[in-house]
């Protein structure tokens, strides 16, 4: 029955307004969730989410053991490894280190990484400098390259009661053949014109 | 039809009600009513819960002995297994607690004269409908077999490349729609619609289960839609919200998902918290033990269920100290539901004590609950969950408290409402054989589900190594009993719609204290001549 009471009816639409408001804004908060989980992983170093900043502080601190792991995606038909297995770093210190990626399709193909450190806890402490990973890579068929980064440790590792037992980081790298690329290989399941975050998948935000 | 009613109503508060009632299709098609609305979403549970419980009849069938008997790969298993649960969740457990329950009794209880958005209900309910054709649609078109969590990247268009994951996919878009439409017409109607006198503290406590599920479903609900768009566009436009080749990432989906379906689990036990905490107090002719600490316990339910989401998590690479933090957390919300399973037996603890089928069903919801919650805090713990993580020990935990909890709080509403609802008191001999087929069958069926997960048997799987066998049988015996079961509740059914015995407006006696009892069976169109005052 509809209701004849004018006021009721009023304070009806106000309740009712205000829970459609709570839920339009936790609509929004669900895809506003999207560049701020990617915010808060950079900010805080969570899931090993390593920072990206400038010059070593030249200090000499603790020494850590980096480990280099590297991963393929099935789709992108390279091979790609890690031209050194570990490697000492002096934390404060500028340090450097390659990957080598080889193309063994039969055209030119692009791929970018994704990338973290573990233990994830270290994540804050493990600064990039430069990296092949902060942008695509295109290589043509059967071309080999070597790709550098360069990294440092911020020595306060050291002091946080949670990472001062961390003597070995392992920093790993999984290739994927970006989305454009694969499309226009005709590689893509199904999924239409390309419009996602492509050659920026990896930079700063 | 409602306007030209309404207005003869308005004017002859003496008239017969029954003179105003629409004609057939005009009531349940394009039905204003609560009680009406109520009726139809409890007749869309049965009829979906028909499809449910024949997917898990398949699957047991299947897991009666090892090797492949009746599915033809994994693939096709999962689309029984995915759409087993959807089904069960947003189609048979969400219609009949809170569309059924919820609408038909929570305007009587706070003596409102309907739901305060009328039209708005019958839209909520008749979204459900497509819903649920396209749900099971999608079984026609190669299915979704993602689960009911639809993690990318198994639900991404590369490995379901079919249009039956879509199909789900807008499923639940349009439950969720209704869902939500639903929520703001209980919570509108709860916090401007209770009659004079009836005061928040003195609400029964099925209405405040209601208003915290409202709650629930208002902000949890969006959620899930945003991420099934998300989902959605990647699957078909494009985007890359979850695909790491894109810059996505697919952990992000499982933290979207769990924010809703954590609050949905709680969804689908406060409505049955409700009616337990009713059937309880009438059946042992006492008030309620510690009505405050019940009400606020699911309110205090209601608020932690959404910051523990990522203990469905616990092996998605989530650091030490978070698996630390959503393990205590989660392990705090067994204080309200020890605060809630201590009242209800201090309820009992004294109480003039009759046994009828409601109370069977309510007691029997006490004890299977708590066997269920008992089975929560063990998988809480982030450590002991990496060994347990996506074995039938999970299964058994989530149907004691769902298959288990939610669905005996369904039958013991059921059988204390149906003289309310349909004017026909229920046979009690074959509501007590109802419900002890029905306690022994899914005991049989799901107990054995802890032996085989804590043996290692993991989810999703037709098939399993022959160590398994003998459980897996007894599962299997349980679940053909339970089935019948069903059937005995079908017949139940039939018997109290043919029956002659009429229910009383009050058939429980004193014990049975809220606004329904003192309408007649059925309540007559229009409940209230007059809004009841409540002292």
């Amino acid at each position: 029955m509809p209701i004849r009471d004018n006021d009721l009816a009023r304070r009806n639409r106000k309740v009712a307004t205000g829970a459609l408001l709570a839920c339009g804004g936790m609509l929004a908060l669900s895809f506003a969730a999207v560049p701020l989980y990617s915010l808060f992983c950079a900010v805080t170093g969570y899931g090993g989410t390593p920072q990206i900043s400038g010059a070593a502080p030249g200090v000499e601190g603790k020494t850590v053991t980096v480990r280099f792991n590297a991963n393929t995606n099935p789709g992108l038909p390279w091979k790609f490894q890690p031209a050194q297995n570990s490697m000492q770093v002096v934390s404060g210190q500028d340090a450097m280190a390659f990957y080598t990626a080889e193309n063994r399709g039969g055209g030119p193909s692009t791929g970018i990484s994704t990338y973290n450190v573990t233990p994830e806890i270290a994540g804050p402490y493990f600064h990039k400098v430069h990296c092949f990973c902060f942008d695509e890579q295109t290589l043509q068929a059967g071309q080999h390259v070597e790709m550098p980064l360069s990294f440092w440790i911020d020595p306060r590792i050291a002091e946080d009661p949670s990472t001062r037992h961390i003597k070995t980081i392992t920093l790993s790298y999984t290739f994927f053949r970006t989305l454009a690329d694969a499309e226009k290989a005709g590689a893509l399941a199904k999924a239409g014109p390309h419009v996602g975050k492509q050659s920026n998948a990896a930079s700063p935000p | 039809m409602a306007t030209a009613s309404d207005t003869q109503h308005g004017h002859d508060h003496h008239g017969h009600h029954d003179h105003h009632t629409p004609g057939f299709v005009a009531r349940w098609f394009f039905s204003t009513n609560h009680k009406d609305i109520g009726i139809l979403y409890l007749i869309f549970s049965v009829a979906a819960a028909l499809v449910g419980i024949g997917l898990s009849l398949l699957m047991r069938i299947e897991l009666q002995s090892p090797g492949m008997q009746i599915f033809a790969d994994g693939q096709a298993w999962n689309v029984a297994v995915t759409a087993h649960g959807v089904v069960m969740v947003f189609f048979v457990i969400m219609p009949a607690l809170i569309g059924g329950f919820g609408n038909y009794f929570v305007p009587i209880m706070i003596g409102a004269p309907d739901m305060a958005f009328p039209r708005l209900n019958n839209i909520s309910f008749w979204l459900l409908v497509p819903a649920l054709i396209l749900a099971v649609g999608s079984l026609f078109v190669g299915g979704a077999g993602t689960g009911w969590t639809l993690y990318p990247p198994l639900s991404n268009s590369t490995y379901q490349s079919g249009m039956g994951v879509d199909m789900a996919l807008f499923a639940l878009h349009l439950a969720g729609a209704s869902s939500i439409l639903g929520a703001a017409n209980f919570i509108t109607t709860i916090f401007n619609m209770r009659a004079p006198g009836m005061t928040l503290h003195k609400m029964p406590l099925f209405a405040w289960g209601m208003l915290v599920t409202a709650f629930l479903l208002l902000l949890s609900v969006p959620v899930l839609g945003g991420a099934i768009t998300m989902l959605i566009t990647d699957r078909n436009f494009g985007t890359a919200f979850f695909d790491p080749a894109g810059g996505g990432d697919p952990v992000l989906f499982q933290h979207l998902f769990w924010f809703f379906g954590h609050p949905e689990v709680y969804i689908m036990i406060l409505p049955g918290f409700g009616i337990i905490s009713h059937v309880l107090s009438t059946f042992s002719r006492k008030p309620i033990f510690g009505y405050l600490g019940m009400a606020y316990a699911m309110v205090a339910i209601g608020v932690v269920g959404f910051v523990v989401w990522a203990h469905h998590m616990f092996t998605s690479g989530i650091s030490v100290d978070t698996r630390a933090y959503f393990m205590a957390a989660t392990m705090v919300i067994a204080v309200p539901t020890g605060i809630k399973i201590f009242s209800w037996i201090a309820t009992m603890w004294g109480g003039s004590l009759t046994f009828k089928t409601p109370m069977l069903f309510a007691i029997g919801f006490v004890f299977l609950f708590t066997v269920g919650g008992v089975s929560g805090v063990k998988l809480a713990n982030a450590s002991v969950d990496v060994i347990l993580h996506n074995t039938y020990y999970v299964v058994a935990h989530f149907h004691y408290v769902l298959s288990l909890g939610a669905v005996f709080s369904i039958f013991a509403g059921f059988y204390y409402w149906i003289g309310k609802m349909s004017g026909k008191q229920y046979p009690e001999f074959w509501g007590q054989v109802h419900f002890w087929t029905t306690f022994v069958g899914v005991n049989l069926t799901f107990f054995p589900m802890h032996f085989l997960g804590a043996q290692g048997m993991p989810r999703r799987y037709p098939d399993y190594p022959d160590a398994f066998t003998g459980w897996n049988m007894v599962a299997s015996v349980g679940s053909y009993i339970s089935v019948a079961s069903f059937l005995v509740f079908l017949y139940v059914c039939w018997r109290t719609f043919t029956g002659k015995e009429v229910a009383a407006a009050n058939p429980w006696g004193e014990g049975a204290t809220t606004l329904e009892w003192q309408v007649s069976s059925p309540p007559p169109f229009h409940t209230f001549d007059e809004l009841p005052r409540i002292r």
